[in-house]
């Protein structure tokens, strides 16, 4: 328990960093942020979008230190400003479009790289110096080097326009309606298939190392060959004795690994015209819409800090140890 | 007093080492020389690679080794000029994390207590903060330029060489020979330079690959979005182009393939370089192989419990 709320606490003070850091940076502008955040906006925006602007940031005369309370305040309320590239929608609506999507794309991608890269580790470790432990190490180490989105590229280009087996992009195709019906789910699980799978490509070799590493070690302990020498079959000895504790440095690397993967998934969103965050932020980027990019940048962080948070109650619930040396 | 002891290998001459014994090692030393010429030498030898040189979007031809790109300039000439500002901004990030980290990690690792406390909280913050999104906001609003792109990938990158250096500093303070020289009166910054960071030159090394192959990759990421100076010719910047040309659409690979290709095999040949020296001075991998090689000369195969001998202080 104690444990928990250290964690959470944690967690918490590095939401305020993050929010913190989101309040300086317009600040960070050479010259006065107000004028040249405005300058850029004037003929863009109507006044009262401007204010709202100003208003949101808190970019008015008073103290900083009164400031950054507005901004505070505003953003606990959910209100994060008006976006210029989607005028006049709130930024949080915007990002609420496309959270969903980013969700599906880079959860589903981990997960399926998580499961199939440790389980290949698990079978690299099992049969050592087999056919799989020889080839795949090199093997993760290549295609671990391509930028994310270049392997997006070049799916995009051989099964998508070369061969046409998948579509060229978005979520689903404007021919079905969107809702809870099969025809929907089928044509967003078509177009998730390119995308989702580069991600997975480029990150299985992580967990596949990480995996095979750890699974090595433990192979040559002492509770497993007594687990072998009790003559149990060999699939239970490699997952029930040896895989499931193996798992612990994967599963700890696995909050670790979260904010990288989505920043990956965010630019094969972008190869893919896929409508989530990564799109929302390279069109922010491109008509300088500095509200949404905060905006979009502050519900990433948020997002993976409470995604960290999951990842350390279950490795509290893998790993008895963590619980005996903290209560 | 580096403590060395005949037989162990540490330090520099363990790289030169791991590259005349080690394959993979040698391999991957192969690879970064001939794009570390290639950004030395290679620019003198194309044309400007922003001429317009013939019709756009053209296939590989004998004229144009790589093609033209949608503007109408050759690739080949953009790939090889892109290679040095790519690798220069790589090299340089790479090695400032690692100055960054260490400053941070080894001054937390040796000073201990609340100092400790806060640096490890300060790093274990930017841990968590995803780097990506972080660097593009940071960089929206700098002017764009290799300086501002150096810059968000350091913010951005520290905080993983910082954890893993205050680790090492920890276990070395604990070392019989550090202990030594507190007795002897020796100054904490003769201790930290003298005694904890000479011991820790191959990890440093080690992480300054593994920080160049991280700040070329997050590097022709935030080009590729547009975050960079889109003028300029980097590797990243031929990607943005190749993606705002359509070049997908148009079918027009050889805009954007030979680029990637650069990149993955500039990572790859570090990632090779660095486990070729793992494997050559880590003392449990280097037990393993010899085990290994003792096993087959035997004609047995080895097991899958190959016994991991402790090493107990061996390794230093």
């Amino acid at each position: 328990m104690r444990y928990i709320l250290k964690r959470l606490g944690f967690y918490l003070l590095a939401g305020w960093v993050a929010l913190t850091l989101n309040f300086f940076l317009p600040r960070l502008m050479p010259g006065d942020p107000a004028t040249a955040l405005f300058a850029r906006f004037r003929g863009m925006l109507g006044p009262e979008a401007l204010d709202a602007l100003r208003e949101t940031f808190g970019l008015t005369d008073a103290p900083l230190i009164m400031q950054y309370f507005t901004y505070l305040g505003h953003v606990l309320q959910g209100d994060l400003g008006i976006s210029v590239a989607y005028f006049p929608s709130p930024v949080l609506d915007v990002i609420q479009g496309g959270l969903v999507w980013t969700v599906l794309l880079a959860g589903s991608a981990l997960i399926i790289s998580f499961v199939i890269g440790s389980l290949l580790g698990v079978a690299a470790a099992w049969w050592r110096f087999g056919r799989i432990d020889s080839l795949a190490p090199p093997l993760s180490a290549l295609l671990g080097a391509f930028p994310y989105f270049w392997l997006a590229m070049v799916a995009l280009y051989i099964f998508g326009f070369k061969f046409g087996w998948f579509p060229l992009g978005h979520a689903y195709s404007d021919a079905v309606t969107p809702g809870f019906n099969a025809a929907f789910i089928a044509d967003v699980a078509r177009h998730a298939v390119l995308p989702v799978g580069t991600v997975v490509i480029a990150t299985i070799g992580g967990w596949l190392l990480t995996m095979r590493n750890t699974m090595v070690m433990v192979l040559g302990m002492d509770y497993v060959n007594l687990a072998r020498a009790k003559g149990l079959s060999p699939s239970r000895v490699a997952l029930r004795y040896a895989a499931r504790n193996a798992l612990i440095p994967s599963v700890t690397g696995f909050g670790m690994a979260l904010g990288f993967v989505l920043g990956g998934s965010l630019l094969t969103e972008i190869v893919f015209s896929y409508p989530g965050q990564g799109y929302l932020l390279v069109q922010a980027v491109r008509s300088q819409d500095y509200a949404l990019m905060q905006g979009i940048f502050l519900i990433i962080t948020l997002a993976v800090l409470g995604a960290n948070f999951i990842v350390d109650l279950v490795s509290l619930w893998l790993d008895p140890r963590i619980r005996e040396t903290t209560s | 007093m580096t403590a060395k002891r005949p037989g162990t290998i540490s330090g520099l001459s363990a790289w030169i080492d791991a590259v005349r014994h080690d394959k993979r090692a040698a391999v991957g030393a192969g690879i970064i020389v001939f794009f570390i010429l290639l950004a030395l030498f290679g620019p003198l030898l194309v044309g400007d690679p922003n001429d317009l040189v013939g019709v756009p979007l053209q296939p590989p031809s004998a004229q144009h080794l790589l093609g033209t790109t949608g503007q109408g300039q050759d690739v080949f000439a953009q790939l090889v000029v892109g290679t040095r500002t790519s690798l220069l901004i790589g090299f340089s990030v790479g090695l400032t994390v690692v100055l960054v980290g260490a400053l941070i990690g080894v001054t937390a690792g040796y000073a201990g207590g609340r100092v400790d406390g806060l640096l490890s909280l300060l790093f274990n913050v930017f841990l968590v903060i995803p780097g990506l999104p972080l660097a593009i906001v940071i960089a929206a609003y700098l002017p764009s330029g290799p300086l501002t792109l150096g810059f968000v990938l350091v913010i951005a990158g520290w905080a993983w060489n910082a954890r893993v250096l205050r680790a090492q500093t920890l276990a070395l303070r604990n070392r019989d020979f550090v202990a030594a020289s507190v007795v002897a009166g020796e100054s904490g910054w003769r201790i930290v330079t003298a005694e904890i960071l000479p011991n820790m030159t191959s990890l440093l090394v080690s992480q300054v690959i593994g920080g160049t192959v991280y700040a070329i990759g997050a590097q022709v990421g935030l080009e590729f979005l547009g975050l960079g100076d889109v003028s300029a010719v980097t590797w990243g910047t031929n990607l943005y182009w190749a993606q705002n040309d359509s070049a997908l659409l148009t079918g027009a690979w050889w805009t954007f393939a030979p680029t990637g290709l650069c990149v993955a095999l500039v990572g790859f040949g570090l990632t090779m370089l660095n486990s070729g020296f793992d494997e050559i001075t880590n003392p449990r991998l280097r037990l393993e192989r010899a085990w290994r090689a003792y096993l087959t000369a035997r004609n047995q195969r080895p097991g899958r419990s190959t016994p991991v001998v402790a090493m107990g202080d061996d390794n230093v």
